[in-house]
């Protein structure tokens, strides 16, 4: 589904992307993480073309990112994406913020756009919010709300780029509790996130990166029980142990 | 000049009715005029688009840097040189104030444009909308928003300008007091007539303004 061959990446003279390459295939949850500043979101926003990148190549589900001549907007309308801090649209109620794509990107009418929203509002357990405003809700609210918005395109996978980092502890369940149960519904997911439980739970490998580099990339057990360089076994003891 | 007389404002008053209307309409036209065209231009200044950005960009600046008074002069005498025939002091001035203000309401988008954080262009691209969407249906509705007490301090700011339109003769508000200070004899008291005019709606209308910026910044 996705394919991520020798990717490269720089920022001026400094290189954020170093020949990074993954894959996630449909059905499968992959988990990247790794210390900040170590370009797990830059690789993921790379993933639906919102950051270019120099070198290498990305595609989804057989087009490719980086090509010019790709329908950035086509293709980003069929992958969703949940951002750290939600990014609602605060000028409109939740559900305007459902059907806003729904309707001007895929064409759908405003009835069955609000259907599928309020649908969509109830499976994340808001139903009771839909014309409240973004500013209304908590944090873990604001971060269902944006899991909905991604679902009601209809997506073939969805990117998480540290969806519960920006939450209050007591908050960080509920957002985890719906993308456990979209995993296990077979979403294929990318998910950058220092949610070890999460990882453990749900995902089939752990990517691992540290100063633009892939330097892990396996299976979720054996992550976790042999992390196979220093580097990751740093940062697990101090992420597990803290 | 013997004292005071101020029973000159009772005849005064359809004179002044007809001078403001024309200066409300002025400000008005002016207003919506100058923030359609100074979005545009906004948009052209943040354009990728290189010369586009620097043409705008010029045409902000000399507005700018002209008092307005000479524009309104400058525009009187050259535009039916352009058109060919003589147009009014009135059609001068809508022009005029809407060109210069433009040039104004540019500044003001511009700041609201960039006050949109990032993210937000990132959310409505990643879910596929297009620039012109994006920029329609997310960003130029926050920042208009974000921006209305600063619009409405410039529109009282332009509304006390337009009273510069008397370089041209045109019949407004100012104007009208003027020509029956005159003929009354009495320009004392019709000058001091229109400034509480001006005072009273301009003041009022900084009130709400102040209002509205505790409502918009509970809402943010």
């Amino acid at each position: 589904m996705i394919e991520i061959r020798n990717v490269s990446k720089w920022y001026g003279p400094t290189q954020v992307l170093a020949d990074a390459s993954t894959h996630v295939a449909k059905g499968e949850v992959v988990v990247v993480c790794g210390p900040s500043g170590s370009g797990k979101s830059t690789l993921i926003k790379c993933v639906n073309g919102l950051e270019p990148f120099q070198q290498g190549t990305i595609s989804v589900d057989g087009i490719s990112v980086g090509d010019p001549k790709t329908d950035l907007p086509k293709l980003r309308a069929r992958v969703g994406m949940v951002f750290q801090h939600f990014e609602l649209f605060p000028h409109m109620s939740v559900e305007q913020n459902l059907a806003l794509a729904q309707i001007k990107v895929l064409g759908r009418g405003k009835e069955e756009a609000a259907a599928r929203g309020a649908a969509l509002l109830d499976r994340v357990g808001l139903r009771a919010h839909a014309t409240k405003f973004p500013g209304q809700l908590s944090g873990g609210q604001q971060q269902r709300v944006a899991i909905a918005r991604a679902l009601a395109m209809d997506p073939i996978c969805l990117l998480f780029d540290e969806p519960t980092s920006a939450l209050d502890p007591e908050m960080i369940g509920e957002v985890l509790d719906v993308m456990v149960e979209l995993a296990q519904e077979g979403m294929t997911m990318m998910c950058v996130t220092h949610e070890m439980g999460f990882a453990r739970k749900v995902a089939r490998r752990v990517v691992f990166m540290d100063h633009g580099e892939i330097v892990e990339d396996a299976p979720t057990t054996q992550f976790f029980d042999a992390p196979a360089s220093e580097r990751a076994k740093t940062f697990l003891s101090r992420i597990l142990h803290h | 000049m013997g004292e005071f007389d101020f029973s000159v404002w009772q005849p005064s008053l359809p004179f002044i009715r007809d001078g403001l209307l024309f200066t409300l309409r002025l400000t008005l036209v002016a207003m919506s005029g100058g923030i359609v065209i100074g979005t545009l231009l906004a948009l052209a200044r943040l354009s990728p688009i290189a010369p586009l950005a620097r043409i705008a960009g010029a045409y902000v600046d000399l507005m700018r840097s002209i008092p307005l008074v000479l524009v309104i002069l400058w525009f009187f005498l050259v535009i039916p040189f352009i058109t060919g025939s003589p147009v009014g002091a009135e059609t001068s001035a809508v022009i005029t104030f809407t060109a210069f203000e433009a040039a104004f309401y540019c500044e003001i988008m511009r700041s609201g444009i960039q006050s949109v954080p990032r993210g937000q262009v990132d959310a409505a691209q990643a879910l596929g909308l297009g620039q012109a969407q994006t920029m329609i249906h997310v960003i130029l509705p926050q920042a208009v928003r974000n921006m209305i007490p600063v619009l409405l301090t410039q529109t009282i700011v332009l509304f006390q300008d337009t009273s510069l339109v008397y370089a041209i003769g045109a019949k407004d508000m100012l104007k009208a007091a003027d020509v029956v200070g005159k003929n009354y004899n009495r320009p004392v008291e019709m000058i001091v007539l229109s400034a509480l005019i001006y005072f009273a709606i301009c003041f009022s209308l900084s009130l709400a303004v102040k209002q509205l910026q505790k409502r918009v910044a509970i809402i943010r």
